[in-house]
């Protein structure tokens, strides 16, 4: 009967503390959205500062651009199908569609790298001017973000092959699909207002 | 080679000048005293499982009060050493400091000031008391307070360091002006420790007020909706929404000057198509907010102060919450009249000055409110009201001078006149500082389960605010009369020097001030017995902390109370259901994670600044590494069972009874100060006579 006791409060304390740390994660990506808003804003001041050299016209390849975009945004259709089979509790099906996410988060990675690679043999540098410092530094952000959110899916994945998926593991992913969806959105801004607003 | 190990690290780094010298032995020698006590009273255990490693909001909150206090007295000394130069640097003389020195003084004055003690002291505030108000036992997430409040940490550390290595601070104003703050022309690292004490800090205060907003919007105890919190609590919340929105927007901007200083990127450059005025608007998008930021909460404090010693509750409680949601949503749209002068156009300034006259309204309306209260009330006048008291003169005058400058052309001629310095030394020592010593006055019974010494504190008080008139009328005349701000040395036929040396008078009077404040500390310790608060409610409380002990049981509430009504507890003391019932109850343990993470943030932040990257990398993998083992380990809690919290219920209200006087505790009235210096004086000529130094 004690016992009984014991663990209900313990259930609903988490429970409420499930509640939270959902919320809280919300407020930190708002706070994350900031930090983008000031990037977007510098860049939209700088983005003609060239100083004679290449403009973005020049300089970005459309193919190249809208394939990281279907890519990336497949990967949050994938990581959403991930989440369902994680809320159903069924362990298989939740590591293959989160991997698929893994993987073509890695192909979204290995393409920005190569573009930037690119740019910087050709001597358009993070140095050169304004608009390049503004636009490696945005992109590369939300690139920084993809990183960080592939650590964060690796090691959530590692952790569900070696405990089970348990709640707070279904938890984790929960955070973690929500900031992939928010990765996405972000970049559908980087898309719309780097890529395609360099040829207005 | 040398070059990849140490970056720009050298022996000519190390200090050899007279203020860095004895800047770093002062530190060392009270490391090194500190280190000897702990040692020789066997605590070193006890200060890393009950304090550093402690998830208690309570303990943190009394740290934060601690350091506040240090960097205080080390801002304090900047603001006398600025005073004095000023005082002595006029005409033939040319004062005792250097104009480059001058310039690191009043910049670090600045961000110590702001940074490491304002809102060092509002975070111990919000962090002791919200969760006692909203009948919470713990923070929404205790190791990401930990987390912010280590992170602190490493800002002050950064902000000291270049008393270590490098005699240098930045020279540019406590915003680092831009272009000025370009590598190009402060080429030093002073510029770098500014950026990154106030990045690591900063990354820690968005993480205390996610975790705050999180407590506060979900942790209330049952029936206490929003309209029913206590104002502190409104306060802190409107504080922590405006930190949220604003705090990215600072660490954004940050990197980007950091970019700009260590990678040659071109954001606020003069070449390359940088755009140093968008610096100028970044940083002040985030800077004024920030002085609202500390503002709130203090308004919060006077709420609580003035109804508690009016044997009333607020006058209305509506206008007085619209009135805070109001100033933080205005105080978002203001940011420009920071700099009128720079050349937007004439709308422009217009719609911002207009937007700063209309954040008045918002705010008198708090004044009324406050001042409506104690109308027909039965005041009491305790040292809490007094800081009240003082704090609705200097407040009302700082805020009629921020509307004459809120007016374009007439700040045309004001800006960066000592004008503007003395409003806004009105707005943060007159309105948060007294705050937060009306607060301190005022919980202090809750924090320790004494109350403060009333005869000292009020010596205290009379200082400050005699000093405070000393120094900073002078100023307004002094801005009125042309003075510009951050003046080394002035023109003697300016005939300014009898102001300036008020100014500085009134320096030493303030921080007479300051010395009583810790006099009368020393002097309730003294006397803990005499002042002690058995009840938990020594001023007749009208909010739930007052409804458990002081000092409270580090699960706060051994039953969370239902709340139905505003001033909870008075409701529940006039209809008689306080009541104890033991529950089990759910307590975060300990963790040393977020020091070893605020470790690595000092570090990856040292790196960057002397440019030792593998230091950097290697700083920033291994909190990386720290996060991901705190996050993913899940055995965080325990569970203290009903019984045990009645075993530990009564075995602190047997100690309480046991409580002996202590050797000063017999007289019958709160000791003077000439009985402390008397008691000091014993104390020192008995550790000299019987040489008890020895033994140490």
């Amino acid at each position: 009967m004690v016992k009984e006791h014991v663990l209900s409060h313990k259930e609903l304390h988490e429970e409420a503390a499930d509640d939270r740390v959902m919320f809280g994660f919300w407020i930190y990506l708002m706070t994350d959205l900031l930090i983008f808003s000031v990037l977007f804003a510098t860049y939209s001041v700088l983005h003609t500062r060239t100083l004679g050299g290449a403009p973005g016209s020049a300089l970005f390849s459309r193919p190249l651009a809208l394939t990281e975009t279907l890519i990336l945004l497949t990967s949050s259709f994938t990581c959403g199908i991930g989440m369902i089979m994680a809320r159903q509790r069924k362990q298989a099906q939740t590591l293959v569609w989160f991997g698929l996410t893994f993987i073509l988060g890695l192909a979204f990675l290995s393409l920005e790298l190569r573009e930037f690679s690119a740019f910087i043999h050709e001597g358009h540098t993070l140095q050169t001017n304004a608009f390049l410092s503004s636009f490696f530094v945005l992109v590369g952000t939300h690139g920084l973000h993809i990183t960080s959110g592939l650590l964060w899916m690796g090691i959530t994945l590692g952790y569900i092959v070696k405990r089970g998926l348990n709640a707070p593991l279904v938890r984790k992913l929960a955070m973690l699909s929500l900031f992939w969806h928010f990765l996405d959105i972000v970049w559908i801004f980087i898309f719309t207002i780097v890529y395609m607003g360099a040829y207005t | 080679m040398k070059e990849f190990f140490l970056g720009r690290l050298n022996m000519h780094a190390l200090p050899h000048e007279w203020f860095s010298v004895g800047g770093t032995a002062g530190f060392m020698g009270l490391f090194i005293l500190a280190a000897i006590i702990l040692t020789r009273t066997k605590r070193w255990k006890w200060l890393w499982n009950d304090w550093l490693t402690s998830v208690d909001p309570k303990k943190i909150g009394i740290m934060y009060f601690i350091v506040g206090a240090f960097m205080l007295v080390r801002g304090g000394v900047d603001a006398i050493m600025i005073w004095l130069q000023q005082a002595l640097s006029s005409g033939s003389s040319h004062g005792y400091l250097t104009a480059d020195h001058f310039q690191q003084i009043f910049t670090a004055h600045g961000n110590i000031m702001v940074f490491f003690v304002a809102m060092a002291f509002i975070f111990g505030l919000i962090n002791y008391i919200v969760p006692l108000q909203i009948g919470a036992r713990d923070l929404a997430s205790p190791f990401m307070n930990t987390l912010g409040f280590w992170l602190y940490i490493g800002g002050v550390v950064m902000v000291n360091m270049f008393f270590a290595f490098g005699g240098e601070y930045a020279a540019t104003g406590w915003l680092a002006a831009s272009p000025l703050s370009s590598i190009q022309f402060s080429p030093g690292v002073g510029v770098d420790y500014w950026i990154w004490s106030l990045q690591i800090s900063g990354i820690g205060t968005t993480l205390g007020a996610i975790n705050f907003i999180m407590t506060i919007l979900k942790m209330r105890a049952p029936g206490m909706s929003l309209w029913k919190m206590p104002l502190f609590t409104w306060g802190s919340l409107c504080s922590m929404i405006m930190a949220v929105i604003v705090f990215p927007l600072l660490t954004a901007t940050l990197f980007l000057m950091f970019f700009d200083r260590s990678f040659g990127t071109h954001f606020f450059t003069t070449t390359g198509g940088g755009d140093p005025m968008m610096y100028t608007n970044l940083i002040w998008m985030w800077g004024h907010p920030e002085v609202y930021i500390l503002m709130l909460p203090a308004f919060g404090v006077f709420s609580e102060v003035v109804t508690t010693f009016s044997r009333k509750s607020i006058a209305s409680y509506t206008s007085n919450v619209l009135g805070m949601i109001g100033v933080t949503l205005f105080a978002l749209s203001v940011w420009l009249h920071h700099f009128f002068t720079m050349g937007a156009s004439a709308d422009v300034n217009a719609f911002f000055g207009v937007m700063t006259l209309f954040i008045a309204i918002p705010t008198s309306v708090l004044v009324f409110t406050w001042i409506a209260t104690m109308r027909k009330g039965r005041i009491r006048y305790d040292t809490p009201m007094l800081w009240f008291l003082g704090f609705i003169a200097t407040f009302t005058i700082g805020g009629i001078a921020g509307l004459i400058l809120a007016v374009p052309p007439a700040d045309f001629q004001l800006h960066n006149s000592l004008f503007l310095v003395a409003h806004f030394h009105s707005m943060v020592i007159g309105g948060v500082l007294f705050g937060i010593f009306a607060g301190l006055n005022f919980w202090f019974p809750k924090f320790t389960g004494f109350r403060l010494n009333d005869k000292i504190g009020r010596y205290s008080f009379y200082c400050w605010i005699t000093g405070f008139c000393l120094s900073f009328i002078p100023m307004y005349i002094l801005g009125l009369m042309g003075a510009t701000r951050r003046l080394d040395h002035y023109d003697g036929a300016t005939g300014w020097q009898p102001l300036y040396i008020s100014m500085f008078i009134g320096g030493l009077v303030i921080a007479t001030g300051v010395a009583l404040q810790f006099a009368q500390i020393l002097a309730s310790y003294l006397q803990k017995y005499r002042l002690r608060d058995e009840t938990g409610d020594p001023w007749d409380g009208r909010t739930l902390e007052w409804a458990v002990a002081s000092r409270p049981p580090y699960y706060n509430f051994t039953v969370i109370p239902e709340v139905t009504t505003r001033d909870a507890f008075m409701a529940m003391k006039s209809a008689g259901t306080v009541k104890t019932v033991y529950e089990d109850i759910i307590i975060p343990k300990n963790t040393a994670a977020g020091i070893y993470i605020a470790i690595f943030a000092f570090f990856a932040g040292f790196g960057f600044v002397w440019h030792i990257m593998w230091l950097a990398f290697v700083s920033i993998i291994g909190a990386i590494v720290v996060f991901i083992i705190r996050g993913f380990h899940d055995d965080s809690e325990y569970t203290l069972t009903a019984a045990e919290v009645e075993k530990l219920e009564k075995a602190r209200i047997a100690k309480a009874k046991l409580a002996v006087p202590g050797k000063y505790d017999h007289t019958d009235e709160d000791m003077g100060l000439q009985q402390l210096i008397g008691i000091s004086y014993t104390f020192l000529i008995d550790i000299v006579k019987n040489k008890r130094w020895r033994t140490w």
